[in-house]
C-alpha cells in the first residue's frame, strides 16, 4: 500500500552467468516500500555483487532498457513493483531468453537492430516541402499508437515463433517491426507501396499465428495483435487473391 | 598498444540523443564519414524522456507568434545571460527544423486544419510546444534514429555496406579525448579512447573532428529526473582537453518530479500538466503560485484564479496563469511552501488535473502521466491530485561555443545540447531543450564538416597518449592499500551535491561541499572493482566518477563566485539578483592535466563579459522591462533612451 513504511527481506534469485554458462543464485535483499525490482537489483549491486551486469537507463518505463523475465514473465524491472509479489515469495529474475547471454541480465540484442534496417523507411512525397505536411488528427491516431513503442524488445523475446526456434530469426522480423511495417503503410504520407506484400513475402508475417502474446507483455499497452499485425495480415491477403485488386493495381498503379 | 581496436573517421559524434543524432545526419549530408558512440543502446538516450514538447515559432495556433517573440521569451527565462546570438539563431531556425522532422517520418499531434498542434508551456507567450501527448522525446529521438536507418539504406544501395558512411558503436564509452601529437603542446583535436561496454576491450577512434552531445550532469545529485548516462562526460573531455566551461553555477530543478514513493521520487512530472490546465495548491487547497509573481515579471501574469482559467480559454483576452512562470520561480514557490508548512505528508505540493479536466481527456493528452502514478504510485491521476516537489533536471552550464558552429576553444572539438552552454543563460524554458537540440545538433554537425574539408593535414594519435588513457581506465583494477567502493563514493557525492549544493545555497555550505570533493577526488584513486572486464557495471561508474567529480568541482565553485540570485542559482545569502552580475559569466578550465596519479586535475573559476547585445535586437524589448535586469550604463545605446 502506497503510504505504509514496510520494510523486508526478500528472496531474490538471479541469473549469472556469460555466453559459456551459468546458473541461478540466491540472495537475500531488503525492500523498502514502493520499489520496483529494478531497485532491488541496483541494491544488490551496491552491497553484494558489484559486478552483476544489467542493462537499465531512465528507471521511468520511458527507454525500454532494463528487460528481463521476472519470474519467467518478460517485463520492465523498472516498472514492476515489488508489492505484486508475496513477501516471503522468491523472485526469480533471468535475463531474455530469446536473445544470446552477454553477462548476467544483459543479452546481445542486435537481432533487433538487423530487423530494423530490413524494413524499408519512410517514403515521403516528392512535391511536399518541410511545413506543407497535412494530416489529420484522426489519420494519424492510429500510427501514433505504434510509435509509443518504447523497443524494449519484449514482443520479440515472448514471440513464439523465434522464442522456440532461432532457426526463424532469419526469415522473421518479429512483432515490433512487423508493426513498424503497418505504422508506415497507414502513415497518410508514405508513398511506399506494397508494405502488406512486403510483410508477407520478406518480413515473415505469414510465420505469426495470432496468439496475442506479444501483446500481453507491452508494456505501453500497444494493441499489437490486433491493430497492427491482424490488419495487416489481412491487406496482405486481399491484396493478394482479391482480383478486383490486383487488376486494379495493374491499371491504376499509385504514385 | 596490443589488442586495441581502431577506427578511423571524419567525425566522431559522441552522445546519440538529439543533438547527437542531428549532427550525425548533417556531417553524412555533407559527405562525410561519421562514427557515433553512445554509453547505451542507439535509441534509448536521454532525449526519449523529455515529454512536454519542442518550442518553436510555427505559428499554427497563434498567428501573433514569431521568432522575435520566442527570442524575448528565451531571454526572459534566462533572465537576460543568456547568449544572445545563440538564443537569435535558436528562435529563427527551430521551426524549420521541427517540420524537416515531418520528412523524416514524425507524426505529431495536429490542429484541426491538419497543421502540427503547438501547446502552452511556462514562460512562453503564446502555444509553440510541438507535442506527441506528453511523449515527444521519443517521437523525436526515434525519427533520427529511423532517419539515419534510413540513410544507411542508400548506403547500401550504393557502397554494398550500411556502415559505409555512418556507423553506431553502441555500448561503448568514451574516456578521454586524445589531441594532436605533432603539434607540440597537442591543441588540435586527434581521436577519442573509449571501452566496449560488452566486453571492456578498448578502442581508439582516430578523427580531425569530435561533436560532444554527451547531454547533462544530473546524476551527481541524488534528486534528479535524469537517467544514469548523465555523468558530465562531455563537460569533462572537454575540460581536459583544453576547452572551458560557462554557467555552470546554474542548475534547474524541474519544479515537478514525483515525491512518492522514496524509489521514485525525482521522476520528471511533465509541464505539459500545467501547460494543458493543471494547478499547482498548498494543503489548504491554495492556488498559492499568485503570492510569487517576481517584481520584474509584474504585469505579465494573471492574478487571480477567474484571469488564470479565463487565459485557458482564450490567450488573448487574459494574463497566463503564474503556474506556468518560468521553472525556477515555481520551484522555489514551492520550496517556499513546503518551509512554511504548508506542503503535502511527503514533502511537496499538490499538482490538480482531476478536477479540472474529464477523465478521458487526461488519458488522452497525459498517456504517461497517467500511467506512471498508477502503476508506480498507486494514484489515478483522474481522480486524486498529484504530490510533487523540485526535481534536478537539466544544468543550464556547459561547454563555452562559437554560437554559429558549436566549435569549443580547442580546435576539432565541437559540442551541442545539454552539454554546451550559453544558449539558456540562468535558466532554460520548457520546451527549448528538443528545439536546441535540433538548430545546435544541426549547427555542429555543419561545423565539423566545414572544418574537417578546410583541413590540409590530419592530425595523428601518439601511442603515449593511448597508454595514459588505458592507464587511467584501469587503474580501479589496480591493487589499492585502501580499496574504495565506486557505488559509496557515488551515493556520498550525490547526498553532499543535494544538500550542499542544490536548489538553495550559502557560503558555508558551498565550502563544505568543496572540503568533500577533495575528499572524494583523494578516495577516486584508492577506487577498486571486483570482477573482470566484460560489461562489469562497478567499473564503469568508477571511470564515470572521474566526470562526475571534476563537473560537481566546477558547479560548487561557481556557485561560490557568484554572490547574486538568478534563474538557476539562488543563494540565501545573496538573495537579490544583481544588474551588475547580469553580464558576467563565470568560466571554468582545468590547472592541470589529468594523469593516473591525479585523474580530477584542478578547476580554476574566472569571470568574463559577455559581447554587448546587438542593438536591433534590444529593440525586441520594451525599455522599461530591460531597466529591470540592466544597469544604467548598458542602456545608453537603447533607441528610446537615444531619441
Amino acid at each position: 500500500m502506497a503510504g505504509s513504511t514496510g520494510s523486508y527481506q526478500a528472496s531474490l534469485r538471479v541469473w549469472r552467468g556469460d555466453d559459456s554458462g551459468g546458473g541461478l543464485q540466491d540472495f537475500t535483499v531488503e525492500v523498502n516500500d514502493g520499489e520496483v525490482v529494478l531497485d532491488i537489483i541496483h541494491r544488490l549491486q551496491a552491497t553484494q555483487t558489484p559486478d552483476l551486469a544489467v542493462r537499465w537507463n531512465c528507471k521511468a518505463g520511458k527507454c525500454g532498457s532494463c528487460s528481463a523475465e521476472i519470474n519467467g514473465k518478460p517485463r520492465l524491472m523498472c516498472m514492476t513493483r515489488m508489492s505484486t509479489f508475496d513477501e516471503d515469495e522468491t523472485v526469480t529474475v533471468t535475463p531474455l531468453r530469446a536473445f544470446p547471454v552477454m553477462r548476467d541480465l544483459v543479452t546481445d540484442v542486435s537481432f533487433n537492430y538487423q530487423k530494423a534496417r530490413e524494413i524499408p523507411s519512410f517514403t515521403p512525397p516528392k512535391d511536399l516541402q518541410p511545413g506543407e505536411y497535412r494530416m489529420q488528427q484522426e489519420d494519424v491516431n492510429r500510427s501514433q499508437e505504434f510509435r509509443k513503442c518504447i523497443e524494449c524488445f519484449l514482443c520479440q523475446d515472448v514471440c513464439h515463433v523465434v522464442r522456440d526456434h532461432e532457426d526463424n530469426k532469419k526469415a522473421y522480423a518479429g512483432p515490433r517491426f512487423l508493426m513498424r511495417q503497418t505504422e508506415l503503410d497507414m502513415h497518410p504520407l508514405d508513398t511506399m507501396e506494397r508494405r502488406p506484400e512486403q510483410a508477407q513475402e520478406d518480413n515473415g508475417l505469414g510465420l505469426c499465428n495470432i496468439t496475442k502474446c506479444c501483446t500481453e507483455v507491452c508494456p505501453e499497452h500497444i494493441q499489437i495483435t490486433d491493430n497492427a499485425l491482424i490488419p495487416m495480415k489481412e491487406r496482405a491477403a486481399d491484396r493478394k487473391y482479391d482480383p478486383v485488386v490486383w487488376l486494379g493495381n495493374k491499371l491504376f498503379r499509385r504514385g | 598498444m596490443a589488442e586495441l581496436e581502431r577506427h578511423a573517421y571524419d567525425v566522431v559524434v559522441i552522445g546519440a540523443g538529439g543533438a547527437g543524432l542531428r549532427a550525425v545526419i548533417e556531417a553524412r549530408e555533407r559527405g562525410l564519414r561519421v562514427a557515433v558512440v553512445t554509453k547505451s543502446l542507439f535509441g534509448k538516450a536521454h532525449t526519449v524522456m523529455a515529454e512536454g514538447g519542442c518550442a518553436a515559432a510555427m505559428r499554427n495556433v497563434n498567428t501573433k507568434d514569431s521568432w522575435q517573440v520566442h527570442f524575448g521569451d528565451t531571454m526572459r527565462g534566462g533572465k537576460f545571460l543568456n547568449n544572445w546570438r545563440m538564443a537569435e539563431l535558436h528562435a529563427q531556425e527551430a521551426p524549420e527544423r521541427v517540420w524537416e522532422l515531418e520528412t523524416y517520418g514524425a507524426l505529431f499531434d495536429r490542429t484541426k486544419d491538419g497543421k502540427i498542434s503547438q501547446r502552452n508551456f511556462g514562460g512562453h507567450t503564446y502555444p509553440r510546444l510541438a507535442h506527441v501527448g506528453d511523449r515527444t522525446g521519443l517521437e523525436i529521438i526515434r525519427t533520427l534514429q529511423q532517419k539515419i536507418v534510413s540513410l544507411q539504406q542508400e548506403d547500401k544501395k550504393e557502397f554494398g555496406d550500411y556502415e559505409a558512411r555512418i556507423k553506431v558503436f553502441h555500448e561503448c564509452s568514451v574516456t578521454d579525448l586524445i589531441l594532436d601529437a605533432d603539434t607540440g603542446g597537442g591543441q588540435r583535436i586527434a581521436g577519442a579512447f573509449a571501452y566496449w561496454r560488452e566486453t571492456g576491450n578498448f578502442i581508439v577512434f582516430e578523427a580531425p573532428a569530435v561533436v560532444l552531445a554527451t547531454g547533462g550532469i544530473g546524476k551527481s545529485f541524488k534528486v534528479s529526473s535524469n537517467s544514469w548516462e548523465y555523468t558530465g562526460d562531455g563537460h569533462a573531455l572537454a575540460l581536459r582537453a583544453g576547452s572551458n566551461l560557462i554557467n555552470m553555477e546554474f542548475i534547474q530543478f524541474h519544479p515537478t518530479g514525483m515525491v512518492w514513493p522514496l524509489s521514485v521520487k525525482g521522476i520528471l512530472v511533465t509541464e505539459g500538466v500545467r501547460g494543458d490546465g493543471g494547478v499547482l495548491k498548498n494543503s489548504e487547497g491554495k492556488r498559492f503560485m499568485f503570492d510569487y509573481i517576481p517584481a520584474v515579471f509584474k504585469g505579465q501574469y494573471a492574478e487571480t484564479a477567474e484571469e488564470a482559467d479565463q487565459w485557458l480559454e482564450d490567450n488573448d483576452s487574459a494574463r497566463r496563469t503564474p503556474d506556468l512562470l518560468p521553472r525556477d520561480e515555481v520551484a522555489r514557490a514551492i520550496v517556499a511552501e513546503v518551509k512554511a508548512s504548508r506542503g503535502t505528508p511527503h514533502g511537496g505540493v499538490y499538482l490538480d488535473i482531476a478536477s479540472r479536466m474529464p477523465t478521458e481527456e487526461i488519458k488522452r493528452r497525459l498517456p504517461s502521466m497517467y500511467h506512471q502514478f498508477i502503476e508506480l504510485a498507486e494514484v489515478d491521476i483522474t481522480k486524486d491530485e498529484m504530490e510533487v516537489g523540485p526535481t534536478c533536471h537539466y544544468v543550464m552550464g556547459g561547454i563555452e561555443v562559437d554560437p554559429d558552429t558549436g566549435g569549443a576553444a580547442t580546435p576539432g572539438l565541437f559540442a551541442a545540447g545539454e552539454c554546451a552552454g550559453g544558449m539558456h543563460g540562468s535558466n532554460r524554458l520548457g520546451g527549448n531543450s528538443l528545439s536546441d537540440l535540433l538548430v545546435f545538433g544541426r549547427r555542429a554537425g555543419l561545423g565539423a564538416s566545414d572544418y574537417v574539408r578546410a583541413m590540409s593535414e590530419r592530425p595523428n594519435v601518439s601511442e603515449a597518449a593511448l597508454e595514459e588513457a588505458a592507464k587511467m581506465a584501469l587503474a580501479p583494477y589496480d591493487s589499492h592499500e585502501n580499496p574504495e567502493n565506486p557505488y559509496t563514493l557515488h551515493a556520498e557525492l550525490q547526498q553532499s551535491m543535494n544538500d550542499l549544493v542544490g536548489i538553495i545555497r550559502k557560503e558555508g555550505e558551498i565550502n563544505e561541499a568543496l572540503a568533500k570533493l577533495a575528499e572524494l577526488r583523494g578516495r577516486l584513486q584508492n577506487v577498486a572493482v571486483e570482477g573482470g572486464r566484460v560489461y562489469n557495471p562497478g567499473w564503469h561508474l568508477a571511470i564515470d566518477m572521474r566526470n562526475m567529480l571534476l563537473v560537481s568541482e566546477c558547479v560548487a565553485k561557481a556557485a561560490l563566485q557568484r554572490t547574486e540570485s538568478r534563474g538557476g542559482h539562488t543563494r540565501d545569502d545573496h538573495p537579490a539578483m544583481d544588474a551588475n552580475w547580469r553580464n558576467t559569466l563565470l568560466v571554468c578550465s582545468t590547472t592541470e592535466a589529468a594523469t593516473s596519479e591525479a585523474m580530477v586535475p584542478g578547476v580554476t573559476v574566472a569571470p568574463e563579459q559577455q559581447l554587448p547585445m546587438r542593438p536591433d535586437l534590444l529593440e525586441v524589448f520594451e525599455l522599461s522591462e530591460l531597466e529591470k535586469y540592466y544597469t544604467e550604463g548598458e542602456l545608453t545605446e537603447h533607441p528610446e533612451r537615444k531619441g
